[in-house]
């Protein structure tokens, strides 16, 4: 295998892994720049990864080639959706964020797996009829030995959360919104002698986490698994909130974080036909993300710079 | 005076209104799609309560549950969320048949004993490792215990199909004198799985309370949980409290995996998922609100949803995720238990006012 295909494998292969992280760590951060702690990230991404499938099978007459896109839209809806319950129960009902969280996580897997044996009778959808596949890059596959490498025959989501996650720190950084939306996970209290709304930003941060983190579970079925069941999303929450984390709550650094998990994860599928790695037994591959991660979170970060009223309960002065 | 009592009465109240609400929400949706709720409920229960075999079988689940319920809970006391209770259950299970696999020819005694305190000191230290990171380098234990779980995973189905037995994905069964089993419990249950686990589950119970409130050890750790700093100022390390409870609460996880281990499967397989007793454990422990005994008897109410889950799909035709989703709105109502205590004040409040009150 000449250089640029191996390039072009393990870039791809990477990008296809890391694309539905990307998504739900940026959702991550937008949630927890508000002061709200959301571990249901994994639930979240069930619940995207089921509507989407369902939707890609219902409608793919309809939309045809943009099915997994339109599908995709569909998951984030679902997920914006039923990351309402975290905010109610964290925000109005003053819930522990870890056990709201937790709540989510017991409950996606079960009402979706649940739905889908009430809409199929069987646990799993079954293969999808169109899966996102592999793309070009607009224009940019031409370029010379880049082209090749990073922009033919890729996955399309994971550029596209590439552009949420500029985006996405334009909007933390550079904007109003963003500014009190970090206000208001730093010190609440201040924030609101100010006049800023702190249960609505709260209510912003966690619906835009649900909203992120359901696209990212539609890409993990419409791009990965190709099917809804069980197994679909299987932890992928969890490793994008180490991401988030990594990332250091920057929608750019979370981006950054996501791709080296997805090369790690791509690690263990397609490890086999990469020179030197081959070598390696297949379950220290199979535990290379979990392990980095611990690694990481101990070693490059050290302290974590979180923000500062971050899994706190406001409560509301009269 | 006043606020202590209905401290005490929420106590009380909270879990079983929010176990009411829980079993409510699961009726209407249900009823919104399409299924008979109380003919799913009544299908649950009677199967499970009035077949010797299937109860013993609840019992058997709640005896695991039991102990990662106690596990999450000790953690929890101390201020930490120990997701990864699922994950010490399986290094605890493989390690317990591993032991009684490596030495066949010991006596029953010994060999238990051994078994049991290996899958203890694993987990135990399954757990520590997250404890200790925590402690000294302020690493979140929640995304520790969560990546260890899956590092578990991996490496117990490893250690099953490459080291323990060769090339399948189930262990041999380990021998009698390895097995938990007590024959007239058998009996008495026509058969079902419940085993000796039961009355260790029963002592551990009540040495929890013991530690919990009648040793100097316990009430650090509690200490610590309510306010690091105060407690740290009296003279507590934070550190050491930190790293001991996250492994008292390894060691319960790792003796539960161990008592699922000898006691209800006699061997381990390949597993495509975490132990599902893991996570349940944190719904166990939550509505038990940390109580040893409250969590014994959520473990119960837990282990009969299980099991009877499993009558669902052909007396109701319910899918039986149903049970799961009950269980999640029952915790669902815990956490926000603020919910349940501001309609009773506003109840109360109204009764006084109509009362013509202060």
């Amino acid at each position: 295998m000449d250089i640029i295909r191996l390039m072009q494998l393990i870039v791809s292969s990477s990008l296809t892994f890391a694309a539905p992280l990307i998504l739900t760590a940026i959702g991550g951060t937008f949630s927890e720049r508000g002061g709200v702690v959301n571990i249901g990230l994994e639930g979240i991404m069930v619940m995207g990864a089921f509507m989407s499938a369902i939707f890609n099978i219902q409608f793919v007459g309809t939309f045809g080639t943009m099915t997994p896109w339109v599908g995709m839209l569909a998951g984030g809806v679902i997920g914006l959706l039923f990351s309402i319950i975290h905010a109610v129960a964290t925000v109005n009902l003053r819930a522990d964020h870890i056990v709201s969280g937790t709540v989510i996580n017991l409950a996606a897997p079960a009402l979706a797996v649940f739905l889908t044996r009430a809409l199929f009778g069987a646990a799993q959808t079954g293969p999808l009829p169109r899966a996102f596949g592999r793309t070009n890059i607009f224009l940019l596959h031409r370029i010379p030995v880049i082209g090749p490498i990073f922009f033919r025959n890729t996955s399309g989501p994971a550029f596209f959360g590439i552009l949420v996650a500029i985006i996405s720190w334009f909007i933390l950084f550079k904007t109003r919104f963003g500014l009190r939306l970090r206000s208001v996970g730093e010190n609440p209290h201040a924030a609101e002698t100010l006049g800023i709304k702190v249960y609505t930003m709260k209510y912003a941060g966690v619906l835009i986490s649900g909203f992120l983190g359901g696209m990212g579970g539609a890409i993990q079925s419409q791009a990965i698994h190709n099917e809804f069941g069980i197994l679909t999303v299987a932890g992928q929450g969890f490793i994008a909130m180490a991401a988030m984390i990594f990332g250091k709550w920057n929608p750019l650094g979370a981006m950054g974080a996501a791709i080296f998990f997805g090369f790690a994860q791509s690690l263990a599928r397609v490890g086999n036909s990469i020179p030197v790695i081959q070598d390696i037994p297949g379950v220290w591959l199979q535990i290379l993300p979990y392990l980095l991660t611990i690694l990481v979170l101990v070693g490059v970060i050290g302290r974590a710079e979180a923000p500062a009223a971050i899994g706190k309960t406001y409560i509301k002065s009269k | 005076m006043l606020t202590k009592n209905n401290e005490k009465l929420y106590n009380f109240l909270v879990p079983i209104l929010s176990i009411v609400l829980g079993f409510i929400f699961g009726a209407i949706l249900m009823l919104f799609f399409g299924y008979n709720p109380i003919l799913a409920y009544q299908a649950m229960f009677n199967g499970v309560l009035a077949n010797p075999f299937f109860f013993g079988e609840a019992m058997r689940q709640a005896t695991v549950l039991t102990f990662t319920g106690l596990g999450f809970a000790i953690a929890f006391k101390a201020g930490f969320f120990n997701i990864g209770v699922a994950g010490q259950v399986l290094v605890g299970w493989v390690t317990s048949i591993w032991v009684a696999l490596a030495f066949p020819d010991l006596p029953r005694i010994l060999l238990l004993t051994l078994s049991l305190t290996a899958a203890l000191l694993v987990g135990a230290v399954w757990a520590g490792i997250a404890g200790v990171l925590r402690a000294y380098f302020g690493t979140n234990e929640v995304i520790v215990t969560i990546m260890l779980n899956y590092i578990a995973l991996y490496l117990t189905n490893y250690l099953i199909r490459n080291v323990i037995s060769t090339g399948g994905n189930t262990t041999e069964r380990v021998g009698p004198n390895a097995s938990l089993r007590v024959d007239w419990l058998t009996q008495l249950t026509q058969g079902s799985r419940l085993n000796a686990g039961l009355f260790i589950a029963i002592i551990v119970v009540a040495l929890y309370w013991v530690f919990m409130t009648q040793t100097t050890a316990g009430f650090e750790v509690r200490a610590v949980g309510l306010n690091r700093f105060a407690s740290t100022y009296a003279g507590m390390s934070a550190p050491r409290n930190i790293i001991l409870s996250m492994f008292l609460s390894g060691a319960l996880a790792g003796l539960g995996g161990a008592i699922h281990g000898l006691g209800t499967f006699g061997n381990i397989f390949t597993q495509s998922g975490l132990p599902g007793v893991g996570f349940n454990g944190i719904a166990v422990a939550l509505l038990g609100l940390g109580n040893p005994v409250g969590i014994f008897f959520s473990a119960i109410l837990f282990g009969v949803l299980d099991v009877g889950s499993g009558f669902l799909p052909n007396r109701a035709g319910v899918p039986d995720e149903m049970a799961e989703i009950v269980i999640a709105a029952i915790i669902f109502f815990v956490g926000a238990n603020y919910l349940i205590r501001f309609l009773f004040e506003k109840v109360k409040t109204k009764k006084t006012a109509t009362e013509g009150g202060e």
